[in-house]
């Protein structure tokens, strides 16, 4: 998950590091409040899980309240990258004389965490010449002298140098301790006093360690929320899905063609995906389907997919099954369409499931007319077929 | 002669009394897998379909040696079986978990190294050397496994373990057999990668073609190409690479940090161009396969 930069602050000032005094505000108004009350000029931030904020004018810096009112107005009427504006970070414009690029993240040649550093901070950073990259194979040992190694290559000296190679250390730490994918403080500016503050932030936690970070989570809900940008198609199969247990059937994603897909596992349903494509079909949905997925949650599926405006076909693709049973799939596709009044024989344009139980689902589908294909033929045999 | 497991292989299963451990158990033996010894702390003395149950690898190994281990534990205990395994002396580790916390995988493959170990995975669906041995649960049930692989020459390396059994099926079904098909894992770091296992193949007398199924992101296809037009290789190579369809909707990424380790790479297109360029036959349509598979064999032969 992609964590706002307000609630990745409030993270980091926890773990000891410096950031800027600064507010969430959702309107004009409460912007100008949050300026007056820091008393100082301030730099006004859209909260969106995305890079280039910048770059889309979503930083605006304002010296009086009247002019933060402003600028959180234009502000709140923006979209950057897809996301509409929603939150407003106001906080102090810190003034500094060095900045540098401090980042964690995974390395998947090396197979090891790594920490990059660069005296050159700023929009263009992997553009830069001299970024210092360091594998960082132990959370534990070794990190306060990793911290060391990157503050005196990037050049500094005296206290700034020992601010700097604490706050990488514990940048280091921090990244292990909330499982994150990426830390990355972007820039990280050194102020007149020898303190380091976070200027920006891009925090991205691991999904998949969710379970072991409860509390963490919990305090992250703006954050949740903009992660859950589901349109309703999405948001109702993945209902389908969380209702039964039996099986996969996620990630569903609308395409907005004519053609519905029922098709997976997952390698299975990229390759169909290209091969409708390059036979100029118009696919309204992409989706993965796998791990046996019970005849009520097929069923569901081909009822969702058919009931998007346009779709008027359903192909039913998956590679050679092996825990998938063939039989259960044409069973649930069949009930979907005939409980929505359908033909299977008009709507299915190709069922091509082979596999465990597949002269069982072959039967069902035989009586109605479907047309089916088996192992013989390949997957995109099958979409030109249709095409 | 195959890479990596042969009918001689003893197999112990981690985790073997889940619900899906059990399921391929069974399966395996009846495909004439040797599992001999499985681990479920907490359950030693039961069988599953005749194979006995040990607390800890240590007792396992103990009264059944063996070179292989699957492990199909919930994805909070893989990092602990692992280093079990590990420190228990086993140097083939199959992990068939998925959604492993990116930490805990990094660690256990930095004890794989410390160990001289190799781990497959994690979120892979196995090894199989076909009417020898299976080392995870590709292909399903056993019938079904002889329905779609076949003993032969191919070697397929597979990022998408349902997609390595489409692959052996269109091969059989084209009369091309496999000499051993591995599903390295989904995931974004996993223990072994195609240039890892090529020189396996290159060092099996039985393997006289590879064929490798690729998917967007990471730089596994791009670290290939660079091996290979290094190291030109006895071998002809074919890919696939799916998803092609994703370059026009690359998502903006998230932070610069991403960009600097990876560059500009990782993208369906960029791969097939590095692969292209590095002598592989890159396959336009999944079903062209067996046919640039043939024509290989042809011009080697």
């Amino acid at each position: 998950m992609k964590v706002l930069e307000f609630e990745a602050k409030a993270l980091l000032r926890e773990q000891g590091l410096k950031v800027p005094q600064g507010e969430l505000a959702a309107s004009a108004q409460e912007a100008a409040n949050i300026a007056r009350d820091l008393g100082r000029p301030v730099v006004i931030k859209a909260q969106v899980p995305t890079t280039g904020r910048m770059k889309a004018g979503g930083m605006r810096f304002a010296d009086t309240p009247a002019e933060a009112a402003v600028m959180a107005s234009e502000l709140l009427s923006l979209e950057i990258k897809g996301f509409p504006v929603r939150t407003l970070l106001v906080e102090e414009n810190i003034s500094h004389v060095a900045e540098v690029f401090v980042g964690v993240t995974y390395d998947s040649v090396a197979r090891t965490a790594i920490l990059l550093a660069s005296r050159s901070g700023g929009t263009d950073v992997e553009s830069g010449e001299r970024i210092m990259r360091r594998p960082v194979s132990d959370f534990k040992a070794g990190v306060d002298q990793a911290g060391r190694e990157a503050a005196s290559e990037l050049g500094f000296e005296g206290q700034a140098f020992l601010n700097l190679s604490a706050a990488v250390a514990r940048l280091i730490q921090s990244f292990a301790q909330w499982d994150a994918l990426l830390l990355e403080i972007n820039p990280l500016v050194l102020e007149a006093s020898g303190q380091w503050c976070v200027a920006d932030v891009h925090l991205e936690l691991d999904p998949d360690a969710a379970y072991r970070h409860a509390a963490l989570l919990a305090r992250l809900p703006l954050s949740a929320r903009e992660a859950d940008r589901r349109t309703d198609f999405e948001r109702q199969a993945a209902k389908i899905d969380s209702t039964d247990h039996r099986g996969v059937a996620g990630r569903l994603v609308p395409f907005g063609g004519n053609l519905g897909l029922l098709i997976g596992g997952g390698g299975a349903s990229l390759t169909i995906m290209d091969a409708v494509f390059d036979t100029g079909l118009k696919p309204a949905n992409y989706c993965e389907i796998g791990g046996n997925p019970s005849v009520w949650k097929i069923k569901e599926l081909t009822k969702l997919i058919l009931s998007q405006p346009g779709v008027d076909q359903l192909a039913v693709i998956m590679n050679v099954v092996s825990n998938t049973r063939a039989d259960l799939v044409a069973r649930g596709v069949i009930k979907g369409v005939v409980e929505l009044g359908l033909r299977p024989s008009d709507v299915i344009s190709a069922f091509r499931v082979p596999g465990s139980w597949e002269a069982e689902g072959q039967d069902i589908l035989r009586h109605y007319r479907v047309r089916f294909y088996g192992r013989e033929t390949s997957i995109d045999q099958v979409v030109e077929a249709i095409a | 002669m195959t890479i990596l497991a042969d009918a001689e292989t003893r197999i112990l299963v981690q985790g073997i009394t889940g619900r899906e451990a059990s399921t391929f158990t069974l399966e395996s033996l009846r495909y004439g897998a040797r599992i001999v010894a499985g681990v479920t702390p907490g359950k030693a003395g039961q069988q599953v379909h005749g194979v006995p149950v040990f607390d800890t690898v240590a007792q396992a190994l103990q009264a059944q040696p063996c070179q292989a281990t699957i492990i199909s534990v919930p994805a909070p205990f893989v990092h602990e079986a692992a280093c079990e395994a590990l420190k228990h002396g086993l140097k083939l580790l199959v992990i068939v978990t998925e959604r492993v916390p990116r930490a805990d995988v990094v660690a256990v493959l930095a004890q794989a190294t410390a160990h001289g170990a190799r781990v497959i995975g994690p979120n892979s669906l196995g090894i199989i050397s076909p009417h020898l041995t299976r080392i995870g649960m590709c292909g399903g049930a056993a019938d079904a496994v002889h329905k779609a692989y076949s003993p032969g020459s191919v070697g397929i390396i597979s990022r998408s373990g349902g997609m390595m059994t489409e692959i052996a099926n269109m091969l059989t079904q084209a009369g091309i057999g496999q000499s051993t098909c591995v599903s390295v894992g989904g995931d974004a770091i996993v223990g072994t990668a195609f240039v890892d296992l090529l020189p396996l193949y290159e060092a099996d007398p039985q393997t006289l073609a590879l064929v490798c199924f690729c998917e967007p992101g990471g730089l596994f296809e791009e670290r290939l190409a660079e091996h290979l037009r290094a190291n030109p290789s006895r071998l002809p190579t074919i890919a696939f690479v799916a998803g092609r369809f994703t370059d026009k909707l690359q998502g903006v990424r998230f932070g610069h940090a991403g960009a600097i380790v990876e560059g500009a790479r990782g993208s369906p297109s960029g791969k097939v161009t590095a692969l292209r360029e590095a002598g592989v036959r890159v396959a336009g349509k999944l079903g062209h396969i067996p046919r640039l598979v043939k024509e290989a064999l042809a011009s080697e032969a």
